[in-house]
């Protein structure tokens, strides 16, 4: 058996510094922001403010100079995520790129794609999403199936992607596809590549949330070419680098701030002086957050320190994701108020939007069932 | 970790895993007070983490005392070491010196009667913080002289009443700073919170162990998903148990943890009864024996996680001290702990 280690630290003094440079923007840029925008948490996608982040060096803040980054710490990173979080501000439009499409380029992209991409990224003008899932390829990612045959110069492209968030609003899609088949070693072939979402031969259609909203497409690749020099890392590397992918969102504080904005109103609801039943439900609730916070925020300590924290990191997932989907629950059992869409109080709104949303953060980026598996496996178990 | 913290790591495993055998549990279960065990532990100065070296002690932190209490709880050490690591604090932060010999705390008035103290008729002194005249005092009586009635936790361990009537005042002060009125329920649910993560640390380790050796349908049973799920479970719930623990012996050692104790304490003893039932349900029918050592554990838990106030009471504690700040003081404060 692994054994799993979370040591607690201080964050370094120019991380607190930077909180309260955050906190400031935060407050002019979302002014009094009613709490159900707030409640998107990362799902807000918003150009306009994430070029006033990439003005102020908040995007890519960690990469090399050279690239348009400021090399600053993962810890300053972290805090400003939290913060960006907590108040539930709109960063969907760079938070693809942020966290996972720059730093796939910057391990395993040429010299040329880095160029190319990262110092817009910075600047807050390429907004990213990721093309993984297909139709018949969810939790078994690896079996799926869509074709990038070499043709001269490049790629063809067939075949068909699914839950692919913002690909409609987004400029360039980090793609897996597959290269080479075969079908005893489904993990080798895939090869991931940068893909202009205005490519002829791509054709998107909405795939309606059941709330009624539309972050999800379906993307359907008839004979799209995708140059050669848009392919990302070696032909066949794809796997390794999906999972390195992945590895890097499963720790950070959107595992479990996306129910806060709920947290808040329950706070202001119950007001200052609440019953025990009241207080003990808030009481719960704080002690299972500030514990998470703990608990990612030393994922992020190892990180810094060099040292790969996997198994911590699905640990906080699961950990974080089961706290962020019970918030919804707690709240309904203590005051049972009703659910709205548009109407009625701050509480029922934030309620109703995230009641409805709450069964997707044990989905994404990795279901529940895989994330347990995987701890599973740090467990000795198999 | 720092070099105290290695060291005493390294002492405590070595002599627990050494002592504390299942015999041992057994016959403190039947009254026996080990006191091998209990020599051993003062001798290896594990006793005193907090106290200066000036006055006998370690001279550690916080920090240093929460390796001895987790391993105290992950071995089911049947010694009052929590209860005389927190008495022996009490009494140096009030410039008291320590008696030798076992401690433990006690929240009551000088001469009432005080129920289920932990471990109270084989402590030799027993630690009171109370407040007199609105000043929280440390006061230091022997336990000699006052009449005990026995009574037990689920695991056997004393939880006796002590009548401090006749109960003669060895030495009494103000409690200096850090150490509040409500000092004895706050600092025995911090240590409370050490032993359950360290028990959970045990489970998870067990269960573990126990899924990769027991065959059934011809194969270990941990290679079902149903059971790899919920260990998974397990493993989280002792991750997030053994970090509010953490987080909170951190705040004590800044000064002002109860925000911190109230959260380790509801996550802990929360963590505490579904890490016990999922690792009963891994063991199925042999782990509900007595033979099988895992109830000096699980036993532990289901009591620990009630004594110095269950998990209701200080939820309350703690959503009333949010609710006071109110909402948009909760981020601020939980980024500046």
């Amino acid at each position: 058996m692994q054994t799993f280690r979370f040591e607690l630290g201080d964050l370094p003094a120019e991380a607190e510094s930077l909180r309260a440079e955050v906190r400031e923007f935060l407050r002019r840029e979302l002014g009094d922001a009613a709490p159900v925008r707030r409640a998107h948490s990362w799902g807000g996608f918003d150009r306009e403010f994430s070029r006033k982040m990439g003005a102020r060096g908040w995007i890519g803040m960690t990469w090399p100079k050279r690239y348009g980054g400021h090399e600053r710490s993962a810890l300053e990173r972290y805090v400003l995520l939290e913060e960006m979080l907590a108040a539930g501000a709109p960063v969907s439009a760079h938070w693809i790129a942020d966290r996972q499409s720059g730093p796939l380029l910057l391990r395993f992209g040429t010299e040329a794609q880095r160029e190319k991409f990262l110092p817009a990224i910075t600047r807050g003008e390429l907004a990213f999403a990721i093309g993984m899932s297909e139709p018949d390829s969810g939790s078994d990612l690896a079996s799926l199936r869509t074709r990038a045959e070499r043709v001269a110069g490049g790629y063809r492209v067939n075949g068909t992607k699914v839950w692919t968030s913002n690909a409609h609003l987004a400029d360039y899609m980090i793609a897996t596809f597959r290269t080479h088949h075969d079908p005893a070693k489904k993990h080798e072939g895939l090869t991931q590549f940068l893909v202009d979402t205005k490519l002829e031969g791509i054709t998107m259609s909405p795939i309606i949330d059941l709330a009624g909203s539309h972050h999800f497409n379906m993307v359907v690749f008839e004979d799209a070419f995708v140059p050669e020099d848009m392919r990302v890392g070696e032909e066949g590397a794809g796997w390794k680098q999906v999972t390195t992918e992945l590895a890097f969102e499963r720790s950070g504080p959107e595992r479990y701030l996306s129910s806060f904005a709920l947290l808040l109103e329950l706070i202001r609801e119950v007001g200052k002086d609440p019953g025990e039943r009241a207080a003990a439900t808030v009481g719960r609730l704080v002690a299972h957050l500030t514990t998470l916070r703990q608990m990612s925020l030393s994922v992020a300590l190892m990180l810094q320190a060099g040292e790969n924290p996997n198994l911590e990191a699905a640990v906080v997932k699961d950990v974080g994701t089961t706290f962020e989907q019970e918030v919804p629950e707690v709240v309904h059992a203590l005051l049972g108020v009703e659910p709205t869409i548009d109407s009625g109080s701050d509480l029922q709104q934030v309620l109703g939007f995230l009641t409805q949303r709450a069964p997707s953060f044990s989905l994404r980026g990795g279901t529940r069932e895989i994330l347990r598996g995987i701890i599973a496996r740090g467990l000795g178990l198999r | 970790m720092n070099e105290l913290r290695t060291i005493l790591g390294d002492v405590v495993t070595r002599l627990f895993t050494d002592r504390v055998t299942k015999e041992l549990l057994e016959s403190a279960e039947q009254g026996q007070w080990p006191d091998d065990l209990w020599q051993a532990v003062e001798e290896n100065g594990l006793t005193l983490p907090l106290v200066p070296e000036s006055k006998g002690g370690a001279g550690g932190t916080w920090g240093d005392a929460l390796v001895v209490v987790r391993a105290a709880g992950r071995h089911a050490v049947p010694l009052p070491l929590a209860e005389t690591i927190v008495g022996s604090w009490f009494l140096s932060e009030a410039g008291l010196e320590a008696p030798s010999g076992p401690l433990t705390i006690a929240p009551v008035r000088l001469g009432g009667t005080a129920a289920r103290v932990p471990w109270g008729r084989a402590a030799g002194h027993v630690v009171i913080v109370t407040g007199v005249e609105g000043r929280p005092m440390v006061a230091l009586t022997a336990r000699g002289a006052g009449e005990v009635t026995l009574d037990q936790n689920l695991a056997r361990e004393p939880r006796d009443t002590l009548v401090f009537d006749a109960a003669p005042v060895v030495a009494a002060a103000p409690a200096g700073g850090r150490v509040p009125a409500n000092a004895v329920w706050l600092y025995g649910a911090l240590v409370r919170s050490a032993q359950m993560a360290g028990g959970l640390d045990y489970l998870l380790r067990q269960a573990s162990q126990y899924a990769t050796e027991r065959r059934q349908f011809g194969k270990p049973i941990g290679s079902f998903q149903a059971i790899q799920q919920n260990l998974a479970v397990l493993a989280g719930h002792t991750a997030a148990a053994g970090t509010a623990a953490a987080h909170a012996f951190r705040a004590a050692d800044r000064g002002d943890p109860a925000f911190e104790i109230a959260a380790a304490k509801v996550r802990v003893g929360e963590a505490a009864g579904i890490g016990a039932s999922i690792t009963h349900q891994a063991h199925g029918a042999i782990g509900f024996t007595y033979e099988h050592a895992l109830h000096f554990v699980t036993r532990r838990l289901w009591s620990w996680r009630a004594e110095f106030g269950g998990e209701g009471d200080w939820a309350v504690e703690l959503g009333r001290s949010v609710a006071e700040r109110g909402a948009d003081a909760l981020w601020p404060h939980l980024t500046a702990r």
